[in-house]
């Protein structure tokens, strides 16, 4: 891993892409890694897009802005390509990861010509088939970790056992329904068009 | 031992606050500074906390119980933002004139209008004459290092004084990065217990608080309070060499980040300091001398210090979150540049407002304005304005 990582989420007020940014946060956190979590506030309500962002480094970071370049950009609702433009800065070496159920034949002219890498998870499909309910947050997370390589998956998915251990210590059931989601992101993940390369 | 955590600033406040454990928190929650009152009762509910929690009606209300509780004898803390503290106003005099040394945990957000939740030091800075001491935090490390020095500033007997600890909204208070803690026996160890020679609820003893006094005494009062605030520059330096001692960490009136031989300095309080080392270190790179004093108490306000750090400098850019509305620039600047006046300093300084309503300042930013110095330090300042915008849409 480099020496800095930087991501940016675009979400739905009420889907967790806030949430989302936080526990990557804090897994990377869990293996040793100096980062930073935070939102982007504004006049957020249940449907309106927000932003939130991460760094993940093996230094200190000082730097309290947005991110305007991101390395990964992760999109939790593909109705947002409509209206936002999410590879804006995104590197064209990174690579941006969306949540859809809809072939790239669909997703890849929404995303202004981007070059870079593109990968997509249903996560949909992972959630209905392992938890029974909609939530993007725990495949999304997963996802994003397979396509950053932040961290090794093995890590990854026991640093988060422990965590969901002691999130859901009084709801112990939901346990194994999370833990499958993750490694189910893991095998889900697509890669809709690679970057192109030149060397 | 230390921590090492991860939290938001609002939870590192919240954190302090636990292992401090005060007598009394009277609290109205306004964005951004509710979960440290929503911290608060959960660690009371959890039996991690036996502070006295109330929840009043209003902020008025607020630093009106607190004023109470603290003239009885209690230790007490509360927390607020923007209009949350402007609502305190009228109480924020009563509560420095009578000396009460109150915490209030100050989560910095923009006053209306427009009306806004983001980031701005205009709520704190219109307070800055209120009497309080006013200490400012880059990160979340820091605004869990001045709180945990806060009551032994305040509660000096050569002070008493009430304080804010100040943190950026939003941009610290909701932003999670690491952090390392105290243990909680060495962080009550530090602050030790409160004391007061006098209180309401002391036997034998009676006391008025807040009374009137005619023209032929009121203004002796106003000058014992003055005194104190002068008293309160070396207390904050004696606090912050014993807060060393126990967590390693150097806290003073400011900090020097690579400005000892720097030709162009920014001057900052805030997160945004974080964002303008970054600009510094790359610009040093390519061999610019540029440099960064970050003011971290505000009140007492110590201009000759500050004059001193950048007295060797060509140029040098204050940066005001706060649009102030004197038609003449930010409150830093004006206060600095009265102090750079005094130092009989020629040096080249411009006001920058920057950050209002939240509004974004990067890396970026910082580069351009050094490279405005360095050019204003060559041609002269061109300047025709007394402050600039730096950030506002064309």
């Amino acid at each position: 891993m480099k020496q800095l990582t930087e991501i940016r989420w675009h979400g739905r007020g009420g889907q967790g892409a806030k949430t989302a940014a936080l526990l990557l946060a804090d897994v990377a956190f869990s293996i040793g890694k100096h980062v930073q979590g935070f939102p982007e506030y504004g006049p957020e309500r249940m449907g309106a897009p927000i932003t939130a962002y991460d760094r993940i480094s093996s230094q200190a970071i000082r730097v309290h802005s947005n991110i305007y370049e991101p390395d990964f950009v992760v999109v939790v609702d593909d109705t947002l390509l409509h209206d936002v433009d999410v590879t804006r800065g995104l590197k064209k070496d990174g690579a941006v990861l969306i949540n859809t159920e809809k072939e790239k034949e669909e997703i890849l002219p929404l995303l202004n010509g981007y070059a870079g890498a593109v990968y997509a998870i249903d996560a949909k499909k992972v959630c209905m088939e392992t938890l029974g309910k909609y939530f993007p947050n725990t495949p999304m997370l997963a996802a994003v970790v397979k396509v950053s390589k932040v961290m090794e998956r093995e890590v990854f998915l026991s640093e988060m056992e422990a965590s969901l251990r002691h999130k859901f210590e009084k709801k112990p059931e939901v346990l194994e329904g999370n833990k499958k989601a993750l490694a189910m992101a893991f095998e889900e993940v697509k890669l809709y068009r690679d970057r192109e390369v030149k060397r | 031992m230390a921590v090492k955590e991860r939290m938001s600033g609002n939870e590192a406040v919240a954190f302090a606050m636990k292992q401090i454990n005060p007598d009394v928190m009277p609290a109205f929650p306004i964005t951004p500074s509710t979960e440290l009152p929503q911290f608060v009762s959960s660690y009371i509910a959890n039996g991690e906390m036996d502070t006295e929690f109330i929840p009043v009606e209003s902020e008025h209300s607020a630093m009106s119980a607190a004023i109470g509780a603290e003239a009885a004898g209690a230790r007490t803390m509360t927390a607020t933002s923007s209009a949350g503290l402007a609502l305190m106003w009228e109480m924020l005099y009563v509560a420095a004139s009578n000396r009460l040394p109150i915490a209030l945990a100050v989560v910095n957000r923009a006053l209306s209008g427009p009306l806004n939740i983001n980031c701005e030091h205009s709520d704190s800075m219109g307070a800055r004459d209120s009497g309080w001491i006013q200490i400012y935090a880059e990160d979340n490390q820091e605004v869990y290092d001045n709180f945990i020095q806060a009551y032994r500033i305040a509660e000096h007997k050569d002070v008493m004084l009430p304080i804010m600890i100040c943190q950026d909204g939003f941009i610290i208070s909701h932003g999670v990065s690491n952090i390392e803690l105290l243990e909680e026996a060495d962080v009550r160890n530090f602050v030790g217990a409160y004391e007061p020679a006098h209180y309401l609820f002391k036997e034998g003893e009676s006391m008025a608080v807040g009374p009137y006094a005619v023209s032929a005494y009121g203004m002796e009062a106003k000058r014992a309070q003055a005194e104190a605030m002068k008293n309160a520059r070396q207390v904050i330096l004696d606090v912050a060499e014993e807060y060393k001692k126990i967590s390693g960490r150097e806290y003073g009136f400011y900090e020097a980040y690579r400005l000892s031989d720097a030709d162009y300095a920014i001057v900052a309080i805030g997160s945004v300091c974080g964002t303008i080392k970054d600009a510094v270190d790359a610009l040093r790179e390519k061999g610019i001398k540029a440099g960064l004093l970050k003011v971290r108490v505000f009140r007492p306000f110590p201009g000759k210090e500050l004059a001193d750090a950048l007295g060797h400098c060509r140029a040098a850019a204050v940066m005001d979150r706060c649009e102030g509305f004197s038609a003449n620039g930010g409150p830093l600047a004006a206060e600095l540049s009265a102090a750079l006046f005094q130092a009989k300093s020629r040096m080249e300084v411009v006001n920058i407002v920057y950050g209002l309503n939240g509004r974004d300042f990067t890396v970026d930013d910082a580069e351009k304005l050094y490279q405005d110095l360095a050019r204003l330090s060559e041609h002269g300042n061109q300047e025709t304005e007394a402050y600039r915008y730096i950030g506002l849409r064309d």
